[in-house]
């Protein structure tokens, strides 16, 4: 299948005040987003990873190299709508996302726009609101709403479009545990149930653990890209560039080199819960 | 504190009023006030009176709510009361030093503040009855015409719902900057006014460093969402005039007529 | 010696309207002088509204505080007296800078406290040195800052007022691991170094592990418990039905030890499942040899 979002040799910089120098926010990135996947990206604050999802939706254009969208070239500027509709994108922090002072009508901002007819879009925006479950709600006003809430909302005005691919840029730095819990099964719903391709940037470990692949950016490129368990063993790498491994992947790491025998590609909680156990069980014992 | 303000006058309820198009309220809003001013004599504004009382009745909007909206007028009711009692010529009621109160001038002030009365009384009804979304939403509509003459209608509707929408944010972070600035010694509770407006330097800058972050973030939110002025765009609520519009704009127009019909036929009544 | 104590302390939001909520309700607690307290509990919680009244901004409905044994409200106008001895710093502080310089920024607490233009700068530098800010950051505008580093001078404006207890709401809240392990290195230092009194309040059960000697849980504006960390943590299960979250090897080990494996149920950092492991493994080996 055609990639959904394709990023060849990106460049990226953001141009030159007087007296500055241009400042490299992107290098020579490649990537593919294929349909159906669930992508995590990785980084520190300030390694370009934002910069990059804004380009797979034409907020940001190129400097150098190309993005396709579903095979239209983002430079292409009668096709921008046509772009946007296909990736839609979710931001930080849920209270400036929010345009209207009703939960329905938020969510149907983006219809109304594309001139969608309006027995359309109260079906559309229905169906939009329960698959995030925020149905009940649709008559309450954002600021009466949990963070957790307000984020799904805004998942709902950007499902809505019905896009292909979904990209969301932190999408729960600013909540509380609980409202993390919230948004990502949202987010994993949609991917399962509905199909949606999902590119998740983040720097929770614990996210980016349950995705299908893990994509690692360092300074403006591409430093690692693989499935969680690949990506997550170079943890020496990752603790370089400033990010975490799952606890986990790090207690067995840290046995490791205390010299117990333990598998090296451990991300999830039951695994190392077994893996743990096999070794108490003494079998794996090396004293 | 701040949190306690609440934005808009709105009093939620299912009643007919409540469901009129907003644009039919704001136009019996208008024919409301030209019903009190046509009516230039006791009758007539009686009629105006008992309009009033049924549009209540019919809103179900408690009574105290009315009193509520004549508080911060009633100086203005005071001030033209007594400019009307005392300063209108006629046949002399009372007298004492250089004050007269005449017969002229106490029925002037007495139609004068019932006027007032029922002004505000019946222009709060519509932002009683009507929320903050409609109206604009009613507005908008109403002023489309004006889009013909370049005027920026959905611009302006637009502006208004953003500003509804973000009140209660910057209240909520005035409020957090306000403490956070206490908490680091500012004083704001004393000293004289020069004092007290320099005080507010720490928090007025943080507040506009974030309202046009949240500006430029909403704008990007706004732009992924294919906004791109009104220019093709749709509404999911239509707005429908019904038979409930129709009825309330005959019992206002009947109203009207049956002033003016005062006024003509029976002058000289007082 | 306590610092901070309070007696039946209430706090009621909108009292007489529909609104009327209760944030805390008859909370007595005693802080120790010198303590490192983390403070968690999910939203909602109280723990941000109990913290408002320590250093006078919220005056309680009910009960009382005393700061350093004095009542606090006893005269509300000297109520600034102890907004100087007891620092807060908000969630995203970084929002509260206003200043056109560093410097001028890190200053305005002091300065507020009327100190004398020597002991401000004596302070000003003292403080951005605990939070790692260079003199080159000192004369910029801290608007051309990171988002990191603009929280460390937010930080250091508080520092600075020297209070004897420091309160930091979620101070990690949006930082990727790199600057929240930065930012709480740099209060524990400052801890150590000036034998303060700090509260850490937190979402994370691993950061106050990792931080705090004492922890406070606070549940439906109660407290749920208080107590050193290790104690608190003994109760693993019980947090987790409060629905706070709990770092992934404590489940880890509240699995084993639900297996009946010879694990201790209290490890919350990478660095303690370790050891726990490493000891149950040796001792095992001794069993089996």
């Amino acid at each position: 299948m055609n990639p959904i979002i394709s990023a060849k040799n990106v460049t990226f910089a953001y141009p030159a005040y007087e007296g500055e120098t241009t400042q490299t926010v992107l290098d020579d990135v490649s990537v593919d987003i294929h349909p159906g996947e669930f992508v995590a990206v990785l980084g520190h604050n300030g390694s370009g990873k934002s910069t990059l999802a804004k380009h797979f939706n034409a907020i940001l254009l190129p400097s150098g190299g190309t993005v396709w969208v579903a095979g239209i070239d983002t430079r292409v500027e009668d096709r921008i709508y046509d772009i946007r509709q296909t990736v839609g994108m979710v931001f930080q922090n849920p209270d400036n996302q929010l345009v209207a002072t009703i939960v329905e009508e938020d969510v149907a901002f983006a219809l109304e726009n594309l001139g969608v007819p309006p027995a359309e879009i109260r079906t559309r925006v229905d169906d939009a609101l329960r698959s995030v479950g925020m149905y009940e709600y649709r008559e309450h006003s954002p600021h009466q709403l949990s963070g957790g809430q307000k984020q799904r909302v805004a998942i709902a005005g950007v499902i809505a479009m019905r896009p292909r691919c979904i990209v969301l840029d932190e999408p729960t730095a600013m909540l509380d545990p609980m409202g993390r819990v919230e948004v990502l099964s949202t987010i994993r719903d949609l991917n399962r149930e509905h199909g949606i391709t999902v590119v998740l940037i983040t720097h929770y470990m614990d996210e980016a653990a349950r995705c299908d692949r893990v994509v690692v950016v360092d300074s403006g490129k591409l430093l690692l890209d693989g499935t969680p368990r690949e990506v997550f063993s170079h943890v020496t790498v990752l603790k370089e560039v400033g990010l975490d491994v799952p606890q986990v992947t790090e207690l067995a790491y840290e046995l490791r080199k205390a010299g117990c025998r333990i598998p090296d590609d451990i991300i999830f909680e039951e695994e190392c819960v077994d893996a743990v156990a096999a070794l108490l069980e003494g079998s794996h014992v090396d004293h | 504190m701040l949190k306690d303000i609440t934005i808009g006058q709105y009093f939620p309820g299912k009643s007919v009023l409540h469901r009129l198009d907003p644009r039919v309220k704001i136009l019996l809003t208008f024919l409301y006030i030209v019903i009190l001013f046509a009516a230039t004599n006791p009758i007539g504004l009686l009629v105006g009176i008992v309009f009033l009382f049924v549009a209540y009745g019919v809103s179900r909007v408690p009574p105290r709510m009315i009193l509520k909206s004549l508080k911060p007028v009633v100086p203005i009711i005071i001030f033209t009361t007594i400019l009307n009692m005392f300063f209108i010529e006629g046949e002399a009621l009372w007298h004492w030093g250089f004050l007269t109160i005449t017969r002229e001038g106490l029925v002037t002030a007495v139609i004068m503040s019932v006027r007032i009365i029922c002004l505000i009384a019946g222009t709060s009804l519509l932002t009683y009855t009507t929320s903050p979304i409609a109206l604009t939403d009613g507005l908008e509509r109403l002023m489309g015409p004006l889009k013909k003459l370049h005027f920026p209608v959905h611009e302006l509707a637009m502006m208004m719902t953003i500003a509804l929408r973000f009140i209660p944010t910057l209240i909520e972070e005035t409020d957090k900057i306000m403490s956070a600035q206490k908490a680091r010694g500012a004083d704001m509770e004393s000293g004289g006014l020069m004092q007290r407006a320099r005080a507010l330097v720490p928090v007025l800058i943080p507040l506009f460093v974030s309202a046009f972050r949240r500006a430029d973030e909403l704008a990007l939110a706004m732009e992924c969402r294919c906004y791109r002025g009104g220019e093709g765009r749709t509404r999911m609520k239509q707005l429908h005039m019904g038979g409930a519009d129709a009825v309330c704009a005959l019992f206002s127009l009947l109203c009207l007529a049956g002033v003016i019909a005062i006024n003509l036929y029976a002058p000289a009544l007082l | 010696m306590s610092i901070i104590k309070t007696e039946h302390l209430t706090y009621v939001y909108s009292p007489d309207t529909p609104y009327r909520k209760t944030a805390v309700s008859d909370v007595n607690l005693e802080i120790g002088e010198g303590d490192m307290v983390g403070v968690i509990g999910h939203t909602g919680s109280g723990k941000s509204t109990l913290i408002q009244h320590f250093n006078g901004l919220l005056r309680p409905t009910e009960g009382k505080i005393y700061v350093g044994g004095e009542d606090m409200w006893q005269n509300p106008k000297e109520i600034r007296r102890f907004r100087f001895q007891v620092g807060l710093v908000f969630q995203y502080p970084e929002y509260q800078l206003f200043e056109d310089t560093v410097y001028k920024d890190i200053s305005f607490g002091p300065r507020n406290m009327g100190l004398s233009e020597e002991e401000i700068d004596r302070r000003v530098r003292h403080a951005a040195a605990f939070v790692g800010l260079k003199e080159k950051h000192l004369q910029k505008s801290p608007f051309e800052l990171s988002g990191g580093q603009k929280r460390r001078v937010a930080i250091a404006g508080v520092i600075a007022m020297s209070p004897r207890v420091l309160i930091l709401d979620e101070p990690t809240a949006g930082l990727d691991p790199k600057g929240r392990e930065m930012i709480l290195g740099q209060i524990r230092e400052y801890h150590e170094q000036e034998k303060n009194t700090v509260l850490l309040v937190s979402h994370s059960m691993e950061d106050v592990a990792k931080y705090a000697k004492t922890a406070l849980v606070m549940n439906q504006g109660r407290v749920f418990m208080y107590a050193p960390v290790e104690e608190v943590f003994s109760h693993a299960a019980e947090l987790t039905e409060l629905g706070l979250s709990v770092p992934q090897v404590s489940r880890v080990f509240l699995t084993l030890a639900g297996r009946g494996y010879p694990v201790s149920s209290n490890v919350f950092t990478v660095e303690q499942a370790k050891r726990e492991l490493l000891r149950a493994l040796a001792e095992g080996g001794k069993q089996n040899a």
